[in-house]
Formats: structure tokens, C-alpha cells, sequence
């Protein structure tokens, strides 16, 4: 089985945010960048499929050269290969374009993206290489099991999860529960070592349009400070959610 | 021309996104100067449609879709989206709804905005204001398609009534074989699920133990409100992971969210900074949620909660 397993190079979360060039560029500066936490579980589900199912596991980026440090600690963590497609992620439907041409081209079987990026929070790009490759898609996956060509997974819905059988090939938008947080993978000396000797191909990207762009940000306005109630005087806590805040 | 909207229905009835999505087409179709159609599946009581400003309903009646499929959903959607014309298509951001709308994109060649919290600032070009960066920052996004499709943030447009009426028409899209099959559903269904919640009741390590967990679930049946945890009380197994929020858990976008015995750590307030009033209960002032929050009290959720409950169901009576 050949897995590509998409990893999305996002700040991390304690990150500050703030923007540069009028408001309408990220600001990068002291930033630090991790694997996108989603993908961390989808390709530490795929270390299991490696070790257990003897599957061949690549990684993929779109975006600049920038990004290689957080594909290197993906190959670090037990990944065969590694994709960077050079271009610049500016829209989800895009980089999906990107990541399809890839994952066909390839003849990946199983393609585990996450159900979201922390950055854009799009959503989109897994569910879109579905579509544009034709394959079978699971979203919000919690569980993913594969025997042959047949697979079984689980997926979170509003208010419970259900149980989904489909076939290879497969495309998924995982996240925590594909694998717990202590399955978690740090990378070793040996790991970051053999890092080092593993492929780390370029690829120029396919010709795409973006079909959305990014205009401005804004940052929420500042919070007032808290209101605080005394323990015992809660009946003016209910008078306000009621009058002021209007909620109950 | 008009513009399309999924109203979605669970086992028939619409969910209250529906009514929400809905408005939010009829502010977008006032714009545009066009009407509404909303095309439903397998749902029951359409007229209830016309409150909320639509027009005209392609009800869909499909054996093959009464369980949930993306594949099969889109579908549907997109048959009614070129059958209308339609240029721009509403769906909302429960968790079906997502899981169809990037396959929609790609069926209609349309640029799809996500996490949409106000009508268009403008429709030419199409600009949209989305949330980013887990709630930390705003995105205003051009969608330079010529079809578009817009997912709107749940209870962030509200439900606009209208009086007016929605006429019905039968619409049979045909659908492919699905390869991806639902085998079993495991759902509470007499819960309030917390995609669903205008009010969510919250507890974290301070609760000490499940077993005090009772005084959350009457707080939360008082008002109305699903019930949620931190990370941690989930990591313990105090409570189902179902209820886990955060930026690794469920997102909440309620009107109200109380936190009763929750620190309020980056990655709690990541995943809950959409909702619009918080509440913070904590024995410690220094605690970071307080600054997160509304309406904050200092002190001992085991005193404070039910306390709460007495004046809640006071209140309640009283109404
Ligand atoms: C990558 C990553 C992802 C994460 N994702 C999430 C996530 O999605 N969701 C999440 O919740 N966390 C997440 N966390 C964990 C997060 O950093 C915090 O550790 C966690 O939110 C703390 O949970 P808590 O507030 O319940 O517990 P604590 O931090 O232990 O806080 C307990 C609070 O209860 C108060 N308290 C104690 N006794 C009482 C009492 N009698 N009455 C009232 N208050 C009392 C205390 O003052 C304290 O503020 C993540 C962490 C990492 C590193
Ligand atoms: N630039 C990118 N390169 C590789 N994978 C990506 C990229 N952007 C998004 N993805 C994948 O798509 C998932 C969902 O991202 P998004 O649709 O942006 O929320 C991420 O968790 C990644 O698996």
C-alpha cells in the first residue's frame, strides 16, 4: 500500500498572531512552525500501516522552501519520502489541485490529509483531492482500519460517530482518535539522523488558478475587561446574561 | 439566478442551521436582487421554510439518501444548483455540511469559503469575512469564481424572520453508486449535541472527579445547554471524548459558554473563543480565562453551581 500523508506547516498554536503589509500578509516573524497538529495524527496512523501492513509512506508540502525543516521532522518521525511542490499555499482549492495531480500521478492508494489546518482552517483541501481524484472520502476520521483493498473507518458526527465501510482508494480528513496523543512520535537522534539520508524531492506545481484570495485580516477587537460577580450574589449573574447579554 | 441553500434535516424535522442558513441566503439574494431556493432531502414540514425568507423549494424524496452521504449529498446539490442556475450556493458548517461542500467545490468548479460569519461585504467582487487562525484573527476572502459557495459559521448570522410563503416542487437528481457506506450509527438522541447548542455548560479538572459531574448535567438541562469538558477530563475518562472542545477537540461557536473548573489554556480558548458570551466560574482570580470572558465569578464551583441552578430555576419559573 502506498500512503502520501499531507502535512500542513502551521504556527504553532501558542503563537502570537499578527499581521505586516497594511494587514494583508501573516507575519511570520518569531514564529515558530510545527506540523499541522491533524497531521500528526494522520502520519502517526500511517507509521502503524508502515510497521504493521509494510506500507510505503511519503510525505507531502505544498509551499516554499521554508517548509522543508517540518517535512525533515515528518521523515524524522518515520516517513520513506518526501514531496515539497514549490508554490506558495495561498488557497485551499489550489493546493488541492497540487496534492491530486500528486497523489494520481503517484497511484497512491490511501491519501490521509487533516480535517483542518490551524492556520486558514479551511477544511477543504482533503475532501477537494477526493473529488478531483475520484477517490473515496472519509471526513472528521477517528478510526481507519484497512485489510486489501477494503476499508473500515469510523467518523465523528454532531453528537455521536458512525461506521463507514468503503474501498481503496481512499482519502481522508483525520484527527485525534486516528491515533491518541501518547501514540505521539518524537523524533529521535537515530530518526533525525536517518532524516538526513532520505529523499526530499522538488516539484514544480501544475498549472492552477486560485479561485479564492485573501484580502485583508482583522484582529478581534479588544475585550472589554470581565465582569465580575460576587458567589453571592448570583441573582445578578442571571439578571445579566438576561438584560445585558441577552443569552438566556 | 437565485441563490441556492441546503437546508439540512435530521430524520425529517429541519435542525435550526437550517432556519439560520436560510436567513442568511435571503440577506445574500437582497443583495443580488434575486430570490431564494432551498433544496431539500428526505425533510418533512417545508413550509416552514417560507419564515426565513425562501422562495421556492426543491424537495427532494430519495430512499438512497435517508442516511447521510456526502458523496450522494453533493450530488443532489449540485443537480439543483445547475438545474436554478444558481451562482451562489449557502450550506452551513455542521459537520455533514463540511464534509459535502469541498466535493461541491469541485463538481461545480466553485471557490468555497469556510467559516463565514457576516452577509457579503460585497458581491462584486464576492467578499466574504471568515474566521482564522483558530478564532485569533479574521480573513476577509475574495471568492473570484464564477460559481461560489459559502459555508456560514453556525449562530453567528442568526435566524431572520419573514412572513412569506415557499412554493414546493418535487426534484429527482440521480445518483451515482455510493462507495462509501454508513454500516452503523452510534447517536444520543436525546441530547443536545454541542454542534447544536446555543448554550454550552463546560467543566474541567477543578470538578476534581466524574462523579461530580451531576451539578453540570442539571446546570445544563436547566438551561437548555449541551455539556462539554476540557482535555484533560476527557484524557481521564471522567467524560466521553465526544465532549472534548478545544483546538484538538470539538469547536464551539454558542451564544453562551460557561466554564466551571477550566484554567483557560491557549489551546481550550482556541476552540471556544467563537462563542459570543462567556461565563468563567474558578476559585482562582489569576486564572487566564477571566480574561477571555464576560462575566466572571471567583469562587468554588461546588458552592457557586448549585447556587446557580436555584437562581436559574427561579428564574425559568418566573418567565
Ligand atoms: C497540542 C495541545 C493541544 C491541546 N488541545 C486542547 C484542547 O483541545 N482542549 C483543551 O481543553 N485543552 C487542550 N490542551 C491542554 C491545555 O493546554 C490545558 O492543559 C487544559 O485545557 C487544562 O484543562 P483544565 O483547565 O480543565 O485543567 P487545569 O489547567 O488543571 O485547570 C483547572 C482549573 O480549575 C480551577 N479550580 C480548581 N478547583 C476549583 C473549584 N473547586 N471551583 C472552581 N474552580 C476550581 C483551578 O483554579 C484551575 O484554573 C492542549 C494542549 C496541547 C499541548
Ligand atoms: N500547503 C499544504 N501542503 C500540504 N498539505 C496541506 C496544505 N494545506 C492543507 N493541507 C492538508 O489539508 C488539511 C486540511 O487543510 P485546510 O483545508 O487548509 O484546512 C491539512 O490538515 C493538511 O493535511
Amino acid at each position: 500500500m502506498k500512503i502520501l500523508v499531507c502535512i500542513s506547516h502551521v504556527p504553532d498554536t501558542t503563537s502570537k498572531i499578527n499581521f505586516t503589509e497594511g494587514d494583508t500578509k501573516f507575519d511570520t516573524n518569531g514564529v515558530q512552525f510545527v506540523i499541522n497538529p491533524n497531521d500528526e495524527f494522520g502520519l502517526t496512523r500511517a507509521m502503524w500501516f508502515k510497521e504493521k501492513q509494510g506500507a510505503q509512506v511519503t510525505v507531502i508540502n505544498v509551499g516554499g522552501p521554508e517548509t522543508e525543516p517540518t517535512l525533515r521532522k515528518a521523515l524524522a518521525i518515520g516517513a520513506d519520502g518526501a514531496i515539497r511542490v514549490n508554490t506558495p499555499a495561498t488557497d485551499g482549492f489550489s493546493v488541492a489541485k497540487q496534492l491530486a495531480h500528486v497523489a494520481k500521478d503517484g497511484g497512491y492508494d490511501l491519501v490521509i490529509a487533516g480535517r483542518e489546518s490551524i492556520d486558514y482552517n479551511g477544511g477543504m483541501v482533503p475532501g477537494m483531492i477526493a473529488g478531483l481524484t475520484n477517490a473515496n472520502f472519509v471526513n472528521n476520521c477517528i478510526n481507519l482500519e484497512i485489510e486489501g483493498n477494503a476499508a473500515t473507518a469510523i467518523r465523528e458526527i454532531d453528537g455521536g460517530k458512525e461506521t463507514l465501510s468503503t474501498s481503496l482508494p481512499l482519502v481522508i480528513g483525520g484527527q485525534k482518535g486516528l491515533v491518541e496523543e501518547s501514540d505521539l512520535r518524537i523524533p529521535n537522534m537515530r530518526g533525525i539522523m536517518m532524516a538526513r539520508q532520505k529523499p526530499l524531492t522538488v516539484l514544480d506545481p501544475v498549472d492552477s488558478a486560485n479561485e479564492t484570495a485573501s484580502v485583508k485580516f482583522e484582529k478581534p477587537a479588544a475585550k472589554g475587561a470581565v465582569k465580575l460577580v460576587a458567589p453571592d450574589n448570583l441573582d445578578e449573574l442571571v439578571s445579566l446574561l438576561h438584560n445585558e447579554a441577552k443569552v438566556i | 439566478m437565485s441563490v441556492l441553500v441546503y437546508t439540512e434535516s435530521d430524520q425529517g424535522k429541519f435542525k435550526k442551521v437550517a432556519f439560520e442558513v436560510a436567513s442568511y441566503a435571503k440577506a445574500v439574494a437582497d443583495q443580488l436582487g434575486t430570490t431564494v431556493t432551498a433544496i431539500t432531502i428526505n425533510a418533512t414540514n417545508i413550509s416552514e421554510l417560507g419564515n426565513y425568507g425562501v422562495d421556492k423549494v426543491l424537495n427532494v424524496s430519495n430512499p438512497q439518501l435517508d442516511v447521510f452521504n456526502a458523496k450522494g449529498y453533493a450530488e443532489a446539490i449540485q443537480q439543483a444548483a445547475e438545474k436554478e442556475a444558481a451562482k451562489v450556493i449557502i450550506v452551513s458548517s455542521s459537520a455533514n455540511s463540511k464534509y459535502l461542500a469541498p466535493l461541491l467545490a469541485v463538481g461545480l468548479n466553485a471557490g468555497y469559503a469556510s467559516n463565514v460569519i457576516e452577509a457579503p461585504s460585497s458581491t462584486e467582487p464576492f467578499t466574504v469575512k471568515r474566521t482564522a487562525f483558530t478564532n485569533k484573527a479574521f480573513e476577509m476572502t475574495a471568492i473570484n469564481t464564477d460559481t461560489k459557495i459559502v459555508g456560514v459559521s453556525n449562530n453567528s448570522f442568526g435566524l431572520v424572520e419573514k412572513s412569506g410563503s415557499a412554493s414546493a416542487e418535487d426534484f429527482s437528481p440521480s445518483i451515482s453508486d455510493l462507495a462509501v457506506k454508513v454500516e452503523s450509527v452510534d447517536k444520543a438522541s436525546n441530547q443536545v449535541s454541542i454542534a447544536d447548542a446555543e448554550i454550552v455548560v463546560s467543566g474541567g479538572r477543578g470538578l476534581k472527579g466524574p462523579e461530580n459531574w451531576g451539578m453540570i448535567e442539571e446546570l445544563a438541562s436547566v438551561l437548555g445547554a449541551a455539556t462539554a469538558c476540557s482535555k484533560p477530563v476527557s484524557d481521564l475518562g471522567w467524560r466521553p471524548h465526544s465532549e472534548h472542545v478545544g483546538q484538538t477537540g470539538k469547536p464551539v461557536a454558542s451564544n453562551l459558554y460557561i466554564a466551571i473548573g477550566i484554567s483557560g489554556a491557549i489551546q481550550h480558548l482556541a476552540g471556544i473563543n467563537a462563542s459570543k458570551v462567556k461565563v468563567v466560574i474558578n476559585t482562582d482570580p489569576e486564572a487566564p480565562f477571566f480574561k477571555a470572558a464576560d462575566y466572571g465569578v471567583v469562587g468554588d464551583a461546588f458552592t457557586v453551581v448549585p447556587q446557580l441552578i436555584e437562581k436559574l430555576k427561579a428564574f425559568k419559573a418566573q418567565q
